[in-house]
């Protein structure tokens, strides 16, 4: 494994500037996740645009906050695995209710 | 304190309560796609008012997000502080990170209110319950993570969190940006997805 132990041997954590971009980054996501709500020119798109961006912040604060990015990759598979059962999970049960209307 | 250190470590390197807690973190995971779930698949089946675009407050809770996620800027600085040993700059991040995460729920407070008054409780409509039982599972785990940030905070004013507690502190701020990210979506799916 190429992971190193936690504690004085953990891999290097983002410095107080990376961390400061991460958070600009995110309160200029959040504002426009805002704004395309109130524009009625993006209505047509408004749930993939707001899913997309809220995908994006999740993964920054995910990355650099949470230190996946750095991190060892078994903590990606202990986070990321039951993420993924999750997001199936959701869009099965959607499916199995009808929250989803096919249309041919 | 290397021999406490190393006796935390797994056969794979890893701190074993680190990895525990990404398991755990991994559990919460499932545990709010099923509240989310529950909630898109009883979104619009409400029979009776008010429904969301009646009552939800935009503005207001865009306010509520940015606090949580400056709050969890300001945990990982506390961060870094505690990891190069300045317990000063500690003591400061961690008490703005719990005072952010107080006014979120205060913030939330006040919107549980304002619905209630407005006629919207648990057993109004499936809308209510279905809000309620999310946002207030959320607001429950700030909660416990604010508890958690004021104890690590007590403790480094009573100069006991130092370097040799980084790890303690890392974990802490797992949990406190897992309760953000939970927020992200919750934003999205619940507030802006109408």
């Amino acid at each position: 494994m190429r992971e190193s132990p936690a504690g004085e041997h953990a891999p290097p954590h983002p410095t107080a500037g990376v961390y400061l971009r991460v958070a600009a980054v995110l309160v200029i996501l959040t504002v426009i996740e805002v704004g395309v709500f109130y524009v009625p020119a993006f209505h047509p798109v408004l749930v993939p645009t707001l899913l997309i961006l809220s995908a994006l912040k999740f993964t920054l604060v995910v990355m650099f906050y949470m230190h996946l990015k750095m991190d060892s990759r078994f903590f990606t598979f202990l986070f990321g695995g039951p993420l993924l059962l999750a997001l199936v999970m959701t869009v099965g049960l959607m499916f199995l209710f009808g929250a989803f209307v096919l249309k041919r | 304190m290397a021999h406490a250190a190393a006796a935390h470590h797994t056969s794979l390197g890893l701190d074993s309560r680190k990895m525990a807690f990404w398991a755990f973190i991994g559990s919460e995971c499932l545990l709010f796609a099923s509240l989310i779930s529950t909630y898109l698949i009883y979104k619009g089946r409400s029979l009776v008012g008010p429904y969301p675009h009646d009552i939800l407050n935009i503005p207001f809770t865009s306010i509520s997000t940015f606090d949580l996620l400056m709050s969890s800027l300001m945990m990982v600085l506390a961060l870094a502080a505690v990891q190069r040993g300045d317990l000063k700059w500690a003591k400061v991040w961690l008490f703005l990170t719990a005072l952010l995460g107080i006014f979120f729920l205060a913030g939330q407070v006040y919107e549980f209110t304002s619905f209630v008054h407005e006629g919207l409780t648990l057993q109004r409509n499936l809308f209510g319950a279905s809000f309620f039982v999310l946002t207030g599972t959320h607001g429950a785990h700030v909660t416990v993570g604010v508890i958690w940030i004021l104890t690590l905070w007590s403790r480094a004013l009573r100069g006991k969190l130092g370097k040799a507690n980084a790890l303690t502190v890392e974990i802490c701020g797992l949990y406190w940006h897992f309760v953000d990210v939970v927020w992200i979506v919750i934003f999205t799916v619940v507030y802006l997805i109408q």
